[in-house]
C-alpha cells in the first residue's frame, strides 16, 4: 500500500525543510565577507598550484583515496555484520576475522611500502 | 552453519586457502629486500602450488558441496584445478630469467600470480553466480597488474589500460546477464536456478536476453569472435610469461566456467545458445586462422592462434555430453602444455633488449641452436595439430565427439580452418630450418627454464603417444562431474 510509505515521505519532507531552514537562517545572521583566499578550492591546507584538470597532480591523493575506500568498505561491512551477528553465529564471527586479517595484510604492505608517507 | 559444516567447508576449500595464505606470506616476505629474493619467492610460490595440488588430489572426484551450496569439489573442478596448478607452476618457472632480464624482479609478481591462481580456482569451483563472478574479478584484477608489470614500458602500460577498460566492459555485460537470471529465478545458486528453469519456456524473451548477455560476457572472457579485439593488443604488450599465463590459465578458467554453466547446470538453456555458439565457433576459427597468417610478431600471432584454438574448444561445447566435455578438458591440457612450452622458448629469445618478438628472430635458429629448434618444432607441430603430437589428438577427439553428435558440417569446417592455421606455424618452422641469420640469438639457459621446457616437451609428446590414457582421465573426471 502506498500509505505504508508515508513515514518515508515525512522523512524526506523533514530533511528538505530542515536544510532549507538552516541555510536560510545562516544566510540571514552570518557576516558576508568573501575575499580571493576564501574562495579558493579547499586543498586540505596545501597551497594549490594551477588546476588539477590541467596537468599533473600528486599521486599521494590517489593512494590515500584508495586506502580510504578500503577501510570505508570495511566499516560499511562491519555495521550490518554487528547487527546480524546473533543470527550468523560462530561462522559469521570467524568470517569477519578472516576478512579483517586479509585487510590488515594489505594495510601492512601499504604501510611498509610507504604509501602513508607524504613526500612533498 | 554449525562447527562440523564449517570444518567440512574449510577442508574442501583447502587448496584455495593454501594458495591465498601463500600469496599473503610471499607478499610479506617481498617487503624485506635481500639478494636472491626473486628465486626464494619463486621457490616458495612453487611449494605453495605443490601443497595445494597435493590437497586437491586427495579431495577426490565425487561431488561434494561446501559453503551451503556455493562451492563444489567434483571431478571437473579437481581436473581443472590440477591444470591451473600446472600452468601457474610453469609460468613461475619461465618468469625468473625474464624478470631479471627486464630488471623488474619484484616479489609482487609472484604474489599476483598466486592471487590470479586463487581467483581461477574459485571460478572453477564456484556453483553460485556471485562466487563465480568474484573469482573472475580476483583473477582479472591480478592479471591487469601483471600485464602492466613493466612499468617503464609504454606497450605494457597501454595493454594494461586497454585490458582494464575492456575487462570492466565485459564484466558489465556478464553482471547484467546474471542480474536478469536472478530476476527470473530468484536465486544465484546454480542448482536452484536449474530447478527453477526446469520447465522454463525457451521462447521467453527475457530468458533469451539473459542467456545472450551471459553468453556475451563469457565469450568476452574466452576471447571468441566478435569479442576478441582485446586479445592481440594485450598479448603483444604484456610481458611474455604473463602472456603465456593469460593464454593458458586464464583460458582454462574461463572455459571451466563456460562448461560448468552451459553443460553441467543450465542445460535447459541449450536451445537458446546452441545456434549462436555454433556461429561464434565458426567465426572464431575463421578470424583466428586467417588473421594469424599476416602477423609478423610472434606474440600477436600466438594471440590469433589462441583465438582459433578457442573456436575449436567451443566445438566441444556444441558436441555436448560427457564426450564433448572430456574432449574439451583434454584439449585444454594439451593446449596448456604446448602453448607454455612455446612461451618458454619466446622468453629465451626475448633476452637482451627487445629481441625475440618479430618472427624473423627465429631465422637460422636450427643452425645456431639445433636442440632448442627441435623442441620448438615439436611445440609448433603440436599447435598445428600434426601427429604424433598431443595437439593432433586434442583436435581429433573434439572432432570425434562432434561427429558422434551428428554435426558433420561443423567438423568439416573445423578441419578446413585447421589446415589454414597450419600455415603460420609451418612458416616459423621454415624460418628456423631454411633461413640463415647474421644475428644469432643469445640464449641464456637457466635450470628453471630447463625444467619448464622438459615438462612441456614430455607432456606434449606423451599426450601424442598415449592419448587414450589422458582421455580416460578426462572422461572419468567428466563423468564424475556430470553425475
Amino acid at each position: 500500500m502506498p500509505i505504508d510509505y508515508l513515514p518515508v515521505f515525512l522523512m524526506v519532507a523533514v530533511v528538505v525543510a530542515l536544510s532549507a531552514f538552516i541555510l536560510t537562517l545562516s544566510r540571514l545572521i552570518r557576516p558576508h565577507n568573501p575575499y580571493p583566499e576564501k574562495n579558493r578550492p579547499y586543498e586540505c591546507g596545501v597551497d594549490h598550484v594551477g588546476e588539477a584538470s590541467a596537468g599533473l597532480f600528486k599521486v599521494q591523493y590517489f593512494v590515500i583515496a584508495i586506502l580510504f575506500v578500503v577501510f570505508d568498505v570495511e566499516t560499511m561491512f562491519l555495521f550490518p555484520w554487528a547487527v546480524v551477528l546473533q543470527d550468523m553465529g560462530l561462522f559469521g564471527y570467524i568470517e569477519m576475522f578472516v576478512f579483517i586479517v586479509l585487510l590488515l595484510v594489505g594495510f601492512a604492505y601499504a604501510w611498509i611500502k610507504g604509501a602513508l608517507e607524504w613526500v612533498s | 552453519m554449525d562447527l562440523t559444516q564449517i570444518k567440512a567447508s574449510v577442508l574442501l576449500s583447502g587448496p584455495e586457502i593454501i594458495v591465498i595464505l601463500g600469496g599473503c606470506v610471499v607478499l610479506m616476505l617481498s617487503l624485506v629486500p635481500r639478494p636472491g629474493q626473486g628465486g626464494l619467492l619463486a621457490g616458495l610460490s612453487l611449494v605453495m602450488i605443490a601443497l595445494a595440488a597435493g590437497m586437491s588430489a586427495t579431495l577426490g572426484q565425487a561431488p561434494q558441496s561446501a559453503y551451503q551450496g556455493m562451492f563444489v569439489i567434483d571431478g571437473i573442478a579437481t581436473y581443472f584445478k590440477l591444470l591451473l596448478y600446472l600452468g601457474t607452476a610453469l609460468t613461475v618457472l619461465i618468469s625468473g630469467s625474464y624478470l631479471r632480464g627486464e630488471h623488474t624482479d619484484k616479489g609482487e609478481y609472484y604474489v599476483l600470480l598466486l592471487f590470479a591462481l586463487s581467483g581461477a580456482m574459485i571460478m572453477v569451483s564456484g556453483t553460485d553466480l556471485l562466487i563465480i563472478y568474484i573469482g573472475i574479478e580476483l583473477q582479472a584484477l591480478s592479471i591487469y597488474v601483471l600485464v602492466g608489470f613493466l612499468t617503464t614500458n609504454t606497450r605494457s602500460n597501454e595493454a594494461a589500460l586497454k585490458y582494464v577498460i575492456l575487462g570492466a566492459f565485459s564484466s558489465g555485460l556478464l553482471l547484467f546477464g546474471l542480474s536478469l537470471f536472478y530476476g527470473l529465478t530468484g536465486t544465484t545458486q546454480l542448482a536452484a536456478m536449474a530447478t527453477a528453469l526446469g520447465d522454463a519456456n525457451a521462447q521467453d524473451p527475457l530468458l533469451i536476453l539473459a542467456t545472450l548477455f551471459l553468453l556475451a560476457g563469457l565469450l568476452f572472457k574466452v576471447g571468441a569472435v566478435p569479442f576478441h579485439m582485446w586479445l592481440p593488443d594485450i598479448y603483444e604488450g604484456a610481458p611474455s610469461p604473463v602472456t603465456g599465463f593469460m593464454s593458458t590459465v586464464g583460458k582454462v578458467a574461463a572455459f571451466a566456467v563456460v562448461l560448468r554453466l552451459l553443460m553441467q547446470d543450465l542445460t535447459t538453456l541449450a536451445p537458446i545458445w546452441w545456434g549462436s555458439v555454433a556461429a561464434v565457433a565458426v567465426l572464431t576459427m575463421g578470424v583466428g586462422s586467417l588473421a594469424a597468417l599476416v602477423q609478423t610478431n610472434i606474440k600477436r600471432m600466438l594471440a590469433y592462434s589462441s583465438i582459433a584454438h578457442g573456436g575449436f574448444l567451443l566445438l566441444g561445447l556444441l558436441a555436448g555430453g560427457s564426450d564433448g566435455l572430456s574432449s574439451v578438458m583434454l584439449y585444454l591440457l594439451v593446449f596448456t602444455l604446448m602453448n607454455l612450452g612455446l612461451f618458454a622458448v619466446i622468453v629465451l629469445l626475448n633476452q637482451g633488449a627487445d629481441r625475440g618478438e618479430p618472427i624473423w628472430d627465429f631465422s637460422g635458429f636450427a643452425k645456431t641452436h639445433p636442440g632448442l629448434a627441435l623442441i620448438t618444432l615439436v611445440f609448433l607441430l603440436s599447435l598445428a595439430g600434426i601427429p604424433p603430437t598431443g595437439g593432433f589428438f586434442a583436435k581429433f577427439y573434439v572432432l570425434v565427439a562432434l561427429i558422434d553428435s551428428g554435426q558433420v558440417a561443423l567438423a568439416v569446417v573445423a578441419v578446413l580452418f585447421s589446415a589454414v592455421s597450419a600455415w603460420f606455424y609451418l612458416r616459423i618452422i621454415m624460418l628456423m630450418y631454411m633461413d640463415d641469420t647474421d644475428h644469432p640469438a643469445k640464449i641464456l639457459m637457466t635450470p628453471a627454464l630447463r625444467v619448464a621446457l622438459a615438462v612441456t616437451l614430455i607432456g606434449t609428446v606423451l599426450t601424442g603417444v598415449l592419448p587414450a590414457m589422458f582421455l580416460d582421465v578426462a572422461q572419468a573426471a567428466a563423468r564424475a562431474g556430470l553425475g
